[in-house]
């Protein structure tokens, strides 16, 4: 599942993309401590190598579909689809996307939130793989997985630059995900 | 100062794949849909050559993208010329300390943010996004990266929309220049 387990063990490039994500405590509310990746951004060769790293793994996959969650993950997925020729689909919240959509309703800690992907975008039979920042519980990568099977698209896998650990609930994805860095998450500071 | 001259070959091809979906976000905005660009490969990897080319080798150390769909395009562009991406971000989606920079939307206000320290002083910056209209988020966007000390170069647009600029100086490079129309009749025919 994590980076570790899926044979990039001391590729030298990942401690390099590890060093340059910053943790902000606190945010966005109290307890919390935020994976910044916008840092890692800022860092013109951690930032090419992560690109580089999923590219690798999946140019021979025969993945013509990237689907990238708003908004960071819009900030990794169309690079990596424009070097292994993919199209690039965004998965947006409520109200973005113009024209006729599909939505899936997925929960969140308290209430219930909603992606939407174009009707269209996706065509039935095609093999996609999904992309975010980070991964905590799943719940929003699972609701982007069922937006691309009720497309009939097949997910391979999803893609993402930080796995959270130690996660609040059970991690509800059902899909092989591979994240490049593990991080620990602490839900309270003592 | 507008868009590409329409020799190059390649933007007739970007130009047909935007798609205009009108009556969005409200009724009489023709709203220009960059989405179906992203679905084609080739098309999508020659806007961002397009914008490659015409950066590369100036020395131009800072991309800026303001969300969301400067995300979209800004990060390619960054990674190609060897700069750094800055989000330019809605208000307290950015973790840790930011500046803020208000500015007028048609009906209210809307804010951007940019962190602390992306950004030195003296380095050389661009800012893209998907669309240009009147001019006043790319304005917000330059004030942010000016207040940081930095030189704006140029925007970046995919798209500009001719007839909407309000005052102010800004130096912008479009790829296509659409003729949105902010308000349509039942029968007009959509021109890009």
């Amino acid at each position: 599942m994590f980076a570790a387990e899926n044979g990039l063990k001391g590729d030298p490039r990942l401690q390099g993309i590890s060093e340059a994500i910053r943790v902000v405590p606190h945010f966005p509310k109290p307890g919390i401590m935020f994976q910044d990746i916008t840092t890692l951004l800022l860092d013109h060769k951690a930032f090419k190598d992560t690109v580089d790293i999923f590219v690798d793994r999946y140019r021979d996959m025969d993945i013509s579909v990237v689907a990238g969650v708003e908004a960071r993950g819009f900030m990794f997925g169309p690079a990596i689809a424009l070097a292994i020729g993919a199209k690039f689909v965004p998965l947006r919240k409520p109200r973005k996307l113009p024209g006729k959509v599909i939505s899936e309703a997925y929960e969140l800690e308290y209430g219930t939130d909603c992606l939407e992907m174009h009707v269209g975008a996706v065509k039935p039979g095609e093999r996609a793989i999904v992309i975010d920042d980070l991964v905590a519980t799943g719940g929003t990568l699972s609701a982007a997985i069922r937006l691309l099977e009720r497309s009939e698209a097949e997910v391979v896998e999803c893609a993402c630059v930080i796995g959270l650990r130690e996660v609040k609930g059970q991690l509800r994805i059902a899909v092989n995900y591979r994240s490049l860095s593990m991080k620990m998450l602490r839900h309270r500071l003592t | 100062m507008s868009a590409y001259r329409d020799e190059d070959p390649r933007i007739h091809d970007i130009k047909t794949r935007i798609r205009v979906v009108p009556n969005f976000p409200k009724p009489g905005i023709m709203f220009q849909d960059i989405t179906t660009l992203l679905l084609n490969p080739k098309a999508f990897k020659d806007t961002i050559d397009l914008f490659v080319e015409r950066y590369k080798g100036k020395n131009i150390s800072v991309v800026a993208g303001i969300e969301a769909r400067g995300f979209i395009f800004g990060p390619p562009i960054a990674l190609a010329i060897g700069a750094k991406f800055v989000p330019l971000r809605k208000p307290r989606k950015l973790p840790g300390k930011v500046i803020s920079e208000k500015y007028i939307l048609e009906y209210g206000k809307d804010c951007l943010e940019m962190h602390v320290g992306a950004v030195k002083s003296g380095e050389r910056a661009l800012v893209v996004d998907d669309l240009i209209a009147t001019g006043g988020t790319l304005c917000a966007a330059m004030n942010l990266l000016e207040r940081a000390g930095a030189e704006v170069v140029e925007c970046a647009c995919v798209i500009e929309l001719p007839d909407l600029k309000g005052p102010g100086a800004i130096e912008w490079q479009a790829i296509v220049c659409a003729r949105g129309v902010p308000l349509i009749m039942a029968d007009d025919a959509i021109l890009l």
